[in-house]
């Protein structure tokens, strides 16, 4: 049994654009959503981190923080693209120093589009990533056996 | 015959105090989480949050953290096996202590600026807290006439009846070596973020695991420390002590959720005040009067 579905620890990390996302993102941990429930913690530090939560489009500025925090995170790891930004670059994509989604960075697993994207939808997105975390912790472990 | 006994109690420390700490930390986080309008995790959460722990990628800074680290937990265990035969209470606080010193060079040995920023302030609780705790240990002396545990259970009366005052102090600076705010300057727990996580910061993984282990350890040596003070010549009293100890956890579990994190030089100072204070006090009267 995979243990990582029942402690899946978030790194919360607003690329750009308006913060509208980012706000939604920190009222899932608020009591009303209160997403502890299902052992979520929203940690600062990306090497206690299992799911990485970025808001907002990718740009020439935070590309490089972006790709740092990922590799700093400590496999299995998931990446969740919350709001539209962060999937395709939204209204910002014809920006001049915007990219794109976050995946033109780093591979994402999860897209939970909306703008902002709603609390309800977030939780759904990270449950969904619980899901492929599970698959990554089980493939892990079975390399380590065959190693 | 008695460093069998410690070699026993040893090993059935290290089987039941992370169960009994596992519960505790579970409990500390569901009584958190209802004192702030909120639901909370499963009562297992940090069972759960360790054994994902184990399962992550080994990653590491360096070879010799996790050593440390494993030799951390090792003698945290010894102090606790030590306290529970009824051992000698100096040798326990020296053995929890090097346990400490451990945590923090497993801490310096990263080269984090954070890990090193969180390692700092573990020394700094480290000096505000040690005095009390030594204090304790004289004033036990002075009471019972000798350093081991086990000499409580002959008195007539708890040792807290003629040191009540150092028993306060010791509650103020439990808060301290349980790190709950507004004493948790190195490293917070629950979803609180500290220098990014302070003196765990390289830590991931089954090292980070270790640590949890720590401290599930630690919570019940400490509690037992408090307990101490109220056992006497009576089977009784160990429920008792029991009780008080788990009175003394949701204290700390009230002031954790209750009070803002103060700067270092607040910790020193009341930490050293209350120990001059509570310790000196009380260890004068029992010496000159």
């Amino acid at each position: 049994m995979a243990f990582a579905s029942k402690s899946p620890w978030v790194i919360h990390y607003d690329a750009s654009s308006c913060n509208g996302c980012d706000i939604e993102v920190l009222a899932a941990l608020c009591p009303g959503y209160d997403v502890e429930r299902f052992g979520i913690i929203n940690t600062g530090n990306p090497k206690h981190a299992d799911i990485f939560l970025v808001t907002g489009s990718v740009n020439e500025r935070n590309i490089d923080v972006v790709k740092e925090i990922y590799d700093q995170m400590v496999e299995p790891k998931i990446v969740v693209a919350c709001g539209i930004c962060a999937c395709t670059g939204g209204i910002f994509h014809d920006c001049y120093n915007v990219i794109g989604g976050v995946d033109k960075a780093i591979p994402v697993d999860v897209y939970a589009p909306g703008c902002a994207v709603r609390p309800e939808a977030i939780i759904d997105a990270v449950v969904q990533a619980i899901g492929i975390l599970d698959e990554k912790s089980k493939a892990l472990a079975a390399a380590r056996k065959g190693a | 015959m008695q460093i069998l006994i410690t070699v026993v109690g040893c090993i059935l420390f290290a089987v039941l105090a992370p169960v009994v700490g596992c519960l505790l930390a579970g409990l500390d986080r569901k009584i958190s989480a209802r004192m702030q309008g909120r639901v909370g995790p499963p009562l297992l959460q940090p069972y759960y949050d360790v054994r994902k722990l184990l399962e992550k990628d080994h990653v590491a800074v360096n070879s010799s953290e996790g050593v440390y680290i494993a030799f951390a937990l090792v003698f945290a265990i010894l102090a606790g096996g030590i306290f529970f035969t009824g051992g000698n209470l100096l040798m326990c606080i020296f053995v929890i202590t090097l346990s400490s010193l451990l945590f923090i060079v497993a801490a310096y040995s990263s080269r984090s600026p954070y890990a090193e920023v969180g390692a700092e302030r573990e020394t700094m609780q480290v000096m505000a807290y040690e005095p009390m705790v030594l204090l304790m240990a004289v004033a036990f002396f002075l009471v019972t006439g000798s350093f081991n545990v086990s000499s409580a259970f002959d008195q007539q009366v708890p040792v807290f009846t003629s040191i009540w005052l150092v028993f306060l102090g010791f509650l103020f600076i439990l808060t301290i070596k349980l790190r709950k705010s507004p004493f948790d300057l190195s490293y917070s727990h629950h979803a609180h973020q500290e220098l990014v996580k302070g003196i765990t910061t390289e830590m991931s993984g089954p090292t980070l695991a270790k640590v949890e282990i720590m401290h599930w350890c630690e919570s019940v040596l400490f509690l037992g420390w408090v307990g101490m003070f109220f056992i006497w010549g009576n089977p009784i009293s160990i429920v008792v002590a029991i009780v008080v100890a788990l009175v003394a956890f949701f204290l700390e579990i009230w002031i954790d959720n209750n009070f803002a994190r103060v700067k270092w030089q607040a910790l020193m100072t009341s930490a050293w005040v209350v120990a001059l204070v509570a310790g000196g006090v009380n260890i004068g009267i029992l010496m000159y009067l």
